[in-house]
């Protein structure tokens, strides 16, 4: 039983000892093995890791982080999103903005506009370009840019007590409406090519080894640190306020909470934290375009979450790597039949596994 | 009209010296000896009126219990006076200055109200500890949430309330593991911590066995005097067992007040409720 008088510190509170070993062994893996296998083994070595499997598992580590975000409104507070699509998509724009500035006169037609705008024969950037050209304020636009239409967006919907599906069904027409939106040549975002050919970041070329295996290591660095960071929050009474929203919010309302704040905090942090997955993933595969808005992406993200196993946090990371690991060799191996084995995958999740795979851990380890 | 043409008028701030300062959702002021007051209140759904010119008043510390057939009006009183449903017309005030109806529902909790509903409900997958964590008097802001922790005091309190309401030894089950009678007595444990001035509770005793129901009984007597409870139920025994006072409502008014004895002697009453 807990000594409830004297509670255990907070390293204790986030993970007992054996989740503090995986943890350090996941972030020796990803941040000194990887980096070694990939650029200090020679190519020729059986031991080395190829480009390849770097790239996609930064990828998939985006994805990864995409997950928690998703987890914490659906699986911890209850609230299904179909488009958190939106708020990756944001973070992307927001960091490929600055990416874009980067290329400077590299482009095609060597202006100081990128090529798109060129193309439009516009002569200017248009006012919300204004200061991209700065790191700094592309990063706060990366966390500000989702963070906003998430509150602007939460606070109505919340306020009216829209739920469940009708919830859910109002994000899916927000991510199709901002696809369309960003679709439009005019509304300054390269239209259906988005932004790409990117250059440099930080000075330094974006297309070399040391550039991607720092992009892989920060990727993972956030990773591991918003697991931390939301494994506090979900351990606190904030995380068990959010819980309570999601099994009887008409009790906690009486309890003397006002639900709206709440929703509306876990909401706009978690299209933050979707932004800077967006941001991360951007450079790593060297794109952003208006399809990271389609319908289906949004869907997509609940798959990963409810394949993982809801409101766990790690079953969301886990939920990331299986469907994602699955969906690059399938695409490879048999291209046209992965839409089927996707929505077989989540009907028997849903049948056979409603807990995911983290409820069929839970079995195992009971009954041994 | 009947039962509460004696009551006192909520006092608009005449007699005290800052009453028009006094912002609606201060302290209780229940100086004049009344704790809920509803005057006239009048809801309807689509023509059919729920509520009709609902008028009765619950005294400081008074335990009262309120009775009548199904549709009577019962729990959507319940609903105006958290805030779940506002009135078309007519006043409902805490005290002497809370106006309840425009009020929402976390700043009527927050102002002393409890309210247990007619289905228990806890939150199940929270242990009952974390339940009465949850309900216990502190901070409801998203900071404290984060990083406040619970003090000797509280949890002295959470302690004290498990042993009334005799769930000590179940500290650490999930919520939805518990029984029935055990669910409701859990879920008066949370009104408990919140140390509301006023207890509404929605049938309290309705799926329990007779011994639990003699023991709900007992801890109701135990709380008289100490909170105002307001106790809508069916069970005739438990209202018998407990009630000073009995309200009946029929057709979204009151129909008769007085003792359990009046009450059951009553034409009208025998007429649309005792007698079928």
């Amino acid at each position: 039983m807990i000594d409830r008088r004297n509670p255990p510190g907070l390293f204790y509170r986030l993970y007992g000892r054996t989740g503090w070993l995986l943890f350090a062994a996941g972030l020796a893996v990803l941040c000194v093995l990887v980096p070694v296998l990939n650029l200090v083994l020679p190519e020729t070595s059986f031991l080395h890791l190829p480009d390849y499997w770097v790239a996609l598992a930064g990828k998939i580590m985006c994805y990864a982080i995409l997950a928690l975000a998703m987890d914490m409104v659906w699986g911890y507070t209850g609230i299904l999103s179909l488009g958190h699509g939106i708020f990756f998509a944001l973070g992307g724009y927001a960091l490929g903005m600055y990416l874009m500035r980067e290329i400077g006169h590299d482009g095609v037609y060597h202006s100081n506009l990128p090529d798109f705008m060129v193309f439009l024969d516009w002569k200017a950037y248009p006012w919300y370009w204004k200061g991209t050209d700065h790191f700094v304020w592309a990063l706060l636009l990366v966390v500000l840019a989702p963070a906003t239409l998430a509150l602007f967006f939460g606070f109505f919907a919340f306020r009216s007590r829209i739920k469940g599906v009708y919830f859910s069904i109002i994000t899916q027409a927000l991510t199709v409406a901002l696809m369309l939106l960003f679709f439009r040549n005019e509304t300054g975002f390269g239209g259906n090519n988005g932004f790409t050919d990117f250059k440099r970041i930080l000075g330094q070329p974006i297309a070399t080894a040391g550039t991607r295996m720092a992009l892989f290591v920060s990727t993972a660095l956030v990773l591991l640190g918003m697991l931390l960071v939301l494994r506090y929050i979900v351990t606190s009474k904030f995380g068990r306020i959010l819980m309570a929203i999601r099994d009887a919010e008409s009790r906690l309302m009486f309890t003397g909470y006002n639900p709206l704040i709440y929703k509306l905090a876990i909401w706009t942090f978690s299209a933050m934290i979707a932004g800077i997955a967006g941001a991360l993933y951007v450079p790593q595969v060297g794109i952003i375009n208006p399809g990271e808005m389609s319908p289906g992406n949004s869907i997509e993200i609940a798959i990963w979450t409810a394949v993982g196993g809801r409101g766990t946090l790690i079953g969301a990371i886990i939920g990331a790597v299986i469907v994602n690991g699955a969906k690059s060799w399938f695409t490879q191996a048999f291209p046209d039949y992965w839409l089927y084995f996707l929505g077989a995958l989540f009907v028997s999740t849903t049948l056979f596994l409603p807990k995911g795979v983290m409820g069929l851990l839970d079995k195992v380890r009971t009954r041994s | 009209m009947s039962g509460s043409g004696t009551s006192p008028a909520p006092d608009f701030g005449g007699s005290s010296t800052f009453g028009h300062l006094a912002p609606p959702q201060g302290e209780l002021d229940s100086s004049h000896g009344v704790v809920l007051y509803l005057e006239d209140v009048t809801v309807s759904f689509d023509g059919f009126k729920a509520l009709n010119s609902l008028s009765f008043s619950v005294d400081v510390g008074e335990l009262r219990c309120i009775i009548g057939p199904n549709g009577a009006g019962k729990t959507t009183m319940m609903d105006v006076i958290t805030g779940k449903t506002r009135p078309q017309k007519g006043k409902a005030f805490f005290g002497q200055t809370m106006d309840l109806t425009k009020m929402r529902e976390p700043e009527i909790s927050q102002a002393g109200i409890g309210r247990k509903f007619q289905k228990p409900t806890v939150f199940e997958h929270h242990s009952v500890f974390e339940n009465l964590e949850l309900a216990i008097r502190a901070d409801r802001g998203i900071l404290h949430s984060l990083f406040g922790k619970l003090n000797g005091a509280q949890l002295d309190r959470i302690d004290e309330i498990l042993e009334t309401v005799q769930l000590t030894e179940l500290i650490d089950l999930r919520a939805g593991l518990l029984s029935h009678g055990q669910k409701q007595w859990l879920e008066i444990g949370m009104l408990l911590a919140q140390d509301p001035k006023l207890l509404l509770l929605d049938e309290p005793v309705a799926g329990m066995t007779d011994h639990e129901t003699v023991r709900t009984a007992e801890l109701l007597k135990t709380l008289e005097g100490k909170h105002s409870i307001v106790v809508v139920e069916h069970d005739m025994d438990f209202v018998g067992s407990i009630a000073r006072k009995v309200t009946v409502l029929h057709e979204g008014s009151v129909l008769a007040e007085g003792t359990m004895d009046t009450v059951q002697n009553d034409e009208k009453v025998i007429e649309v409720y005792l007698g079928r």
